[in-house]
């Protein structure tokens, strides 16, 4: 019985009137958890009820702690009917079981109800007394810490960095149970949130015991998502990266670096490298052996050496040994370093049971996991030590490339979900990855054995790290993995960056520092991540290749394609902006597989044509490469969409790019001529207005050739057209390779012409904002901490009557563009400012209806300063020495921070144990010395009295205030100033939302736990509510409350990236009916303004609590 | 292509001041969108009239959602819906507070009744205030006389704490909340040149020197309510001018004390004991609730008129009553002095606040 809950009712505010005749409520409390519950008395006769309850204790052994959420419910007694629920509190504990988040959860929740919404509040304490548990066959893992940001935490180090944990769970959809056509919505959609609470406990748990057995202590950049098939049930599933962390503290920040790593290294053994299949004898990836050459965007690739142009639309039917059964490879695409690679991926057609088929899948699986770990990584760590990427490093590099290389292959999948990565981390980037594969959706059988799912997954990422291996990479960065469903048909995705990666992190880390010193000199800073990570006589795929623009040594591609954050250590040139390419395609309406058959038919060109439209903005931009990139397809009933987002940045060390050349297919017409020319020059224009928008001039290269921004056109390349072309045709069109300075568009019909215009439609953002879709803006670093974090959700009608794809496409581009002007408009005052890590989902609710949702934030920065910064050259060499001061710094940062994040609970407890008490005198204390040190400084207005208030009252006083106020003879005189009453006057303290996994401005102290929280909400009265709109709206405001409420309760200041990963939303206009569903996470931290960092320290610990929580009011 | 749902919503609650005044004046979005319009937003942001739509349907969701918590501003600052910093709420606050004052002045003494309400077509039309502004801020000034109806101590300070208004604009609400309890007469065609300034004024000295609150802050009657004892003893002033003697003797020591000071003295000799009889009697009728009502009336017809008409100046009336106070003092066998003063002080704050054009 390795742990007791317990929990506190102390009020409640505000409750809704339950009884029309009194106009009050009798309120009582059920606490549940697990099956248990207790109750409080009934508080007969207000809205504003005062339980303070004893505390209920519930022994439970901690595999329950982790799965179950407790789950506390208001409702109203009635003695001659059924009491009425007023709503519910989820609260999920695991922030309790490890020792370094929060002790308490304390604080006002909403009472929230799936049909009205937030009722009221209600005041909670929880805790928990863990004791250890030795058994080490144990079903838990507490004490693993979870986090959704895709770097390492800022008050952490790494110390190991072991791979990619995955894990689903699946269960049968509460909505579609035979039992939900006689239980009420309400009931309903409680037994839905619930079990996806329940659902992401048991997953966390599960992913918890993996890290474990890696010997890693937590999970970074930890994706949950929801896969709602529908009838055939509900898949929790997630991924992350295991880490061994270790809180940066006075004694690890500052160890020596190097202490004597020889001796570890000779003891390593060089040749035993079980896998000697190495990049450079030629990988058996299926890419090279079945892929059909697919020419037309192969006079592109010639361009981007990034782009592999190889389109394998082999649709291959393997004969199943399983007799009923049908693989079916009807070419699901695989962006591979981000042209479409077709390659198979296999349609489960048949419903019957697979277990014999799976069976094959899964046991690889376990035999690979078994592997010892620590002798991979000393392997890996040889490898490395030998010198990683040497400058012409040749058979040392192969050598160094097989070591490593064969480590991590030793792993299942050498997956990283991070997208920032510790200096050094990554040695080379080789491009996109990424994998598709369309499922059609059956029952699941046995939801305790989710095979079916699994195994889809594993294909997927058995793809993805095939196609890595392709590229000479050994591992995946940046990667995600999303479905989107339609109906019966489910398309599965997988996309990441291949890299190589220095194992130093990869291993028990002791060599550190001698590493770390030759790996500085080895790679050059700052372009190393841009060198080619594949052989060059041997490359995947046609490239066209430079040598670096920075360090002159090594081979470069002229384009770069990734999805993870720019290191910060690159060289940038002027600023990023955001790039999004957007289509629509027309899908016949089908069932089933064909069905499915169709859309994976359409995939590879849609992906192709995503591709082409990326690749031509960025031109028009004259950038060279683009982070961050998300390709998102969504499949509709009668269509299906795709919308990229990256940002675009100009990379040093990267050639410039060439210009975008417009050739007209029929020529010696006249008019047809100057059209062509006009269209040229306007492209012309604007290559040159955004490269001096953003700022791009980069330094002249004399000993180079350039080419010159509109070169002749060497090869013509047409632009595809998808469905009427067969595989034949398509090989037919392989053109000849050859280097290519130009890109060239030739228009032979009324359809090109019209991509092209839509190429000048796109309408730079207002002057004084930027936009990228990464954690940080390249070229700008001067923020200020002013960040207003926003959800945005339209659902348009796409209103044709015969809607072509050329339509769609348009109208879709307008729907996106008109959203990002609304938003510009919207956060017009915040200007100079920009836009980080702008989230775009696509969703198609039905027939007609696009849904777009974006969450993105807002920052301020300090334009003066942020344009010297830029202009600087020396501008990398002031990052990393702020970097470095900043590590400096730590030590007294911490020092001084940690009484702090560790005070608010104090005195709650304090008031708490007062208040049982009778005597409440210790908190009165605590609430004058508080009143007392702030007053000092900032008590002007009365606004700011209130916040003062505010924070006493916050800090847990809730039962006490109006004693607290007679206690203190400042609080009195405040009274008597301000005459506001006492006890209802209190604020709530401010939280911060972030998508970002840090606070400009801002050091964060401590990471109290991960927030993921699901809620459905519904309503009957839709037209009451204010229509869709008024439903929607109030609802994201909710969820943002809730996210908030728990945060403060967990006595945090801040969620850092934060992500909606959900937001499912349907209505039924005629029944007056609507339901929507949204899933939110994030990382719930403390944070104190740097500016008050500085002032802090002479400060006793007490005076600096209020300090420290009243900044944060400055939003 | 027409977007059937659209909202922004930020974790920080963007409030647009403009947008906010628009909302509150009552206007459809659709004209508030034509009024930003005219106010050149489109060029300046370089914008389209779309844009402008979503994002004023955007504000006017907030604050019809803000609506319901602003009218127990407390709960604003408690309720955790919306994340807006301090200053905004306040500002939320005190523009949803604030109010026309000749709207303001049109409802003074009005009974806030349903009654009332339906005539404010007509108040609309006469201030120009749109209907809809109208109807809120009666709606305001009848939930803050409903808060404080029943409470003790000060008026302006109650409204204040339970409202989270700023001083000056708690005082005006005292205000109104003291003539609709007393049902002040301001409608009638004499009293159309005293502003709603001149009549919080006025309500502010009354309840400064007449209520319980100004004797005993733990008393325990309403402020809006003038202290029952004090109105009754209120008769026994009227000696002053029953008593013959006492008059004449009033009478003499004012005017000894007043002669060459002010320009109108004959004037004052010859109406002394007509001013004194009125200013007297005001107080001896406000135990009757009807009386009360013609309190103001009173006092212009009976004292500011006859003055003016006698081409009095303010600093003539100032001086006269400073002595007409005062002098009771040396009355022999008048017991009532501290009655007197506390009655006169807020008459002569009145009298000089409304003795203008």
């Amino acid at each position: 019985m390795p742990g007791k809950l317990k929990v506190k009712i102390v009020a409640g505010r505000h409750l809704p009137v339950m009884d029309r005749a009194s106009d009050l409520t009798d309120a009582f409390v059920e606490v549940k958890f697990g099956n248990t519950t207790f109750k409080t008395d009934v508080y007969p006769k207000s809205l504003n009820p005062q339980w303070n309850s004893e505390w209920f204790k519930f022994e439970v052994d901690d595999e329950e702690l982790q799965d179950e959420p407790l789950q506390i419910t208001v409702l109203d007694h009635d003695t001659y009917s059924a009491n009425d629920a007023i709503g519910k509190v989820y609260i999920d504990i695991d922030p309790l079981l490890y020792s370094e988040a929060a002790t308490v959860i304390s604080g006002w929740f909403p009472i929230y109800d799936t049909i009205h919404g937030i009722r009221g509040e209600i005041n909670v304490v929880v805790k928990v007394d863990l004791f250890n548990d030795l058994n080490r066959f144990r079903q838990s893992s507490c004490g693993v810490k979870f986090f959704c940001t895709t770097s390492i935490p800022k008050c952490y180090r790494a110390v190991v960095i072991h791979g990619f944990v995955e894990e689903l769970v699946v269960n049968e959809d509460p909505e579609y149970q035979w039992i939900d056509r006689i239980r009420t919505p309400r009931a309903s959609n409680e037994a839905r949130q619930r079990l996806i609470s329940l659902m992401s406990g048991e997953l966390q748990r599960k992913i918890g015991l993996k890290v474990l057995e890696m010997r890693g202590n937590a999970v970074v950049g930890y994706l949950q998502c929801f896969d709602l098939e529908g009838e055939s049930g509900l898949v929790v599933r997630a991924i992350g990266t295991a880490c061994t962390l270790d809180k940066l503290s006075n004694t690890s920040a500052f160890l020596p670096a190097c202490n004597s790593p020889s001796k570890e290294m000779k003891e390593i053994p060089f040749n035993e490298d079980p896998n000697p299949n190495t990049y450079s004898s030629g990988p058996s990836t299926p890419l090279k052996n079945q892929t059909y050459s697919f020419s037309p965007s192969k006079s592109y690739s010639r361009q981007s050496s990034s782009s592999d142009t190889d389109l394998s639309l082999t649709p291959k039917t393997a004969p199943s040994p399983q007799g009923p059964r049908i693989f079916l490879f009807p070419s699901s695409p695989t962006l591979s370093c981000d042209s479409p690679h077709l390659k198979k991926s296999c349609l489960l057609l048949s419903g019957s049971s697979i277990k014999p088929l799976h069976s094959s899948h899964v046991s690889p699986v376990v035999l690979r996991k078994s592997v010892s770990f620590t002798e991979e990584l000393l392997l890996a760590a040889s490898g490395m030590g030998s010198g990683s990427a040497g400058k012409e490093g040749g058979p040392f590099k192969t050598l160094l490339r097989q070591q490593t290389q064969s480590a991590l292959e030793q792993r299942e999948f050498p997956f990283f979900t991070l997208t920032t990565f510790p200096p050094g981390f990554l040695v080379h980037v080789g491009g996109v990855v990424s994998a598709r594969s369309v499922k059609l959706l059956d029952r699941i059988h046995n939801p305790d054995e989710p095979e079916t799912r699994d195994a889809w997954w594993a294909e997927i990422r058995q793809e993805i790290k095939s196609h890595a291996k392709a590229l000479g990479c050994h591992a995946v960065v940046g990667y995600s993995e999303s479905t989107s469903i339609c109906e019966e048909v489910c398309i599965l995705s997988a996309s990441g960056t291949a890299a190589v990666l220095n194992p130093r992190f990869l291993q028990d880390g002791t060599m550190e520092g001698c590493l770390e010193q030759r790996i500085e000199e080895a790679s050059p800073p700052g372009c190393g991540f841009c060198h080619i990570p594949y052989d060059e006589l041997n490359m995947p795929f046609p490239a066209h290749l430079t040598y670096c623009y920075n360090c002159r040594k090594q081979k470069v591609p002229d384009v770069l394609f990734t999805t993870i954050d720019l290191p910060v250590e690159a060289i940038v040139v002027g600023k990023g902006c955001l790039i999004q390419a957007r289509l629509c395609r027309l899908k016949k309406k089908a069932q089933a597989e064909a069905n499915a058959t169709s859309i994976s038919n359409l995939l590879p060109f849609m992906e192709y044509e995503v591709h082409t439209q990326l690749m031509n903005k960025l031109k028009l931009r004259g950038m060279n490469a683009l982070f961050g990139l998300r390709i998102q397809i969504t499949v509709g009933e009668n269509m299906l969409m795709g919308l990229a987002s990256a940002t675009g940045v100009y990379l040093a060390a990267l050639p410039t790019p060439g210009g975008i050349q417009i050739a007209g297919k029929t020529p010696n017409d006249g008019t047809y001529e100057q059209h062509i020319s006009h269209m040229q020059k306007k492209i012309n224009d604007t290559i040159a207005k955004n490269k001096e928008l953003y700022e791009i001039n980069p330094p002249e290269l004399p000993e180079e050739i350039i080419g010159s921004p509109i070169p002749e056109p060497r090869q013509r390349s047409r632009l595809l057209r998808s469905q009427s072309e067969s595989s034949d045709e398509v090989t037919e069109l392989d053109l000849s390779h050859g280097k290519k300075d130009a890109f060239v568009l030739e228009i032979d019909d009324t359809d090109a012409m019209e991509d092209v215009h839509s190429l000048l439609t796109d309408v730079p953002p207002p002057s004084g904002f930027y936009s990228c879709n990464t954690e940080i803006m390249p070229g700008i670093n001067n923020w200020t901490p002013e960040i207003q974090m926003f959800t945005a959700v339209r659902v348009s009608r796409l209103s044709n009557i015969n809607p072509t794809n050329q339509t769609l496409n348009k109208n879709f581009n307008d729907l996106c563009e008109n959203l990002l002007k609304s938003l510009y408009f919207k956060l017009r005052s915040m200007v100079p400012c920009c836009l980080c890590h702008v989230n775009f989902t696509v969703a198609l609710p039905e027939d007609e209806l696009v849904q777009i949702a974006v969450t993105a934030v807002a920052i301020t920065y300090d334009k003066n300063q942020a344009l010297q910064a830029n202009k600087a050259p020396t501008e990398k060499s002031q990052q990393r020495a702020s970097t470095d001061n900043e590590e400096q710094l730590q030590f007294p940062l911490e020092l001084c921070s940690d009484p702090l994040s560790s005070q608010p609970f104090s005195p709650a407890k304090e008031v708490l144990e007062g208040a049982s008490s009778h005597t409440g005198i210790p908190a009165a204390q605590r609430a004058t010395s508080v009143d007392y040190s702030s007053f000092a400084d900032r008590c002007n207005s009365w606004i700011e009295l209130i916040k003062l208030k505010a924070q006493t009252i916050r800090r847990g006083s809730i039962k006490t205030t109006t004693s607290l106020e007679k206690a203190s003879p400042l609080a009195e005189g405040y009274l008597r100033h301000r005459s506001v009453p006492s006890g209802t006057n209190s604020t709530v303290s401010v939280v911060k939302m972030t998508p970002l996994s840090f606070l400009p401005g801002a050091k964060i102290t401590k990471y109290l736990g991960i927030i993921n929280m699901f809620f459905i909400r519904e309503t009957t009265s839709l037209r009451e509510e204010g229509g869709v709109s008024g439903f929607l709206h109030a609802f994201i405001a909710e969820v943002f409350a809730m996210v908030r409420a728990h945060v403060a309760a967990l006595g945090g200041n801040a969620v850092v990236s934060y992500i909606m990963k959900q937001c499912v939303f349907m209505e039924n206009p005629n029944k007056n009916q609507a339901q929507c569903l949204i899933n939110v996470s994030g990382d719930a931290v403390v944070f104190v303004r740097e500016s008050e960092l500085e002032v802090l320290p002479p400060q006793p610990a007490a005076a600096a609590q209020p300090t420290g929580a009243a900044g944060d009011v400055t939003t | 292509m027409s977007s059937d749902l659209d909202v922004f919503v930020g974790n920080t609650t963007l409030i647009d001041e403009e947008v906010y005044r628009l909302w509150l004046d009552g206007h459809s979005v659709a004209e508030a969108v034509a009024r930003r319009l005219r106010g050149g937003l489109l060029e300046r942001e370089a914008t389209s009239v779309a844009v402008l739509q979503s994002d004023t349907r955007d504000h006017y969701r907030t604050f019809q959602m803000l609506e319901r918590l602003l009218h127990a501003p407390p709960r604003l600052l408690q309720q955790l819906l919306f994340q807006i910093p301090p200053e905004r709420q306040a500002l939320l606050v005190q523009r949803y507070y604030a109010f026309d004052e000749a709207l303001a002045r049109e409802l003074l003494g009005k009974k806030l009744s349903k009654g009332t309400k339906k005539e404010l077509d007509e108040v609309s039309a006469r201030t120009g205030v749109g209907i809809r502004s109208c109807r809120r801020q009666f709606d305001n000034f009848k939930r803050v006389f409903k808060a404080v109806e029943e409470l003790r101590g000060p008026l302006a300070e109650n409204i204040q704490q339970l409202f989270l208004l700023p001083p000056s604009l708690a005082r005006d609400y005292a205000a109104i909340v003291f003539f609709a309890n007393s049902r002040f007469e301001t409608g009638k065609r004499r009293l159309q040149f005293l502003s709603f300034g001149d009549f919080a004024a006025c309500a502010q000295s009354m309840m400064a020197h007449w209520s319980q609150g100004a004797l005993a802050p733990e008393a325990a009657e309403p402020d809006g309510d003038l202290p029952k004892s004090f109105l009754q003893d209120l008769k026994e002033l009227k000696v002053l001018v029953t008593d013959k003697d006492l008059l004449d003797q009033h009478k003499s020591l004012v005017c000894s004390a007043l002669r060459g000071k002010i320009s109108v003295y004959n004037e004052l000799e010859a109406n002394f004991k007509a001013l004194s009889r009125a200013l007297v009697n005001v107080g001896g009728k406000l135990t009757h609730a009807r009386d009360v009502r013609d309190f103001f009336v009173d006092l212009v017809e009976k004292v500011i008129e006859p003055c003016r008409s006698d081409k009095w100046s303010p600093g003539d009336l100032r001086l006269f009553l400073q002595h007409y106070t005062a002098a009771p003092r040396n009355l022999p066998g008048f017991r009532h002095q501290a009655l007197w003063e506390r009655y006169m002080a807020a008459i002569s704050a009145c009298l000089l606040r409304m003795f203008h054009d």
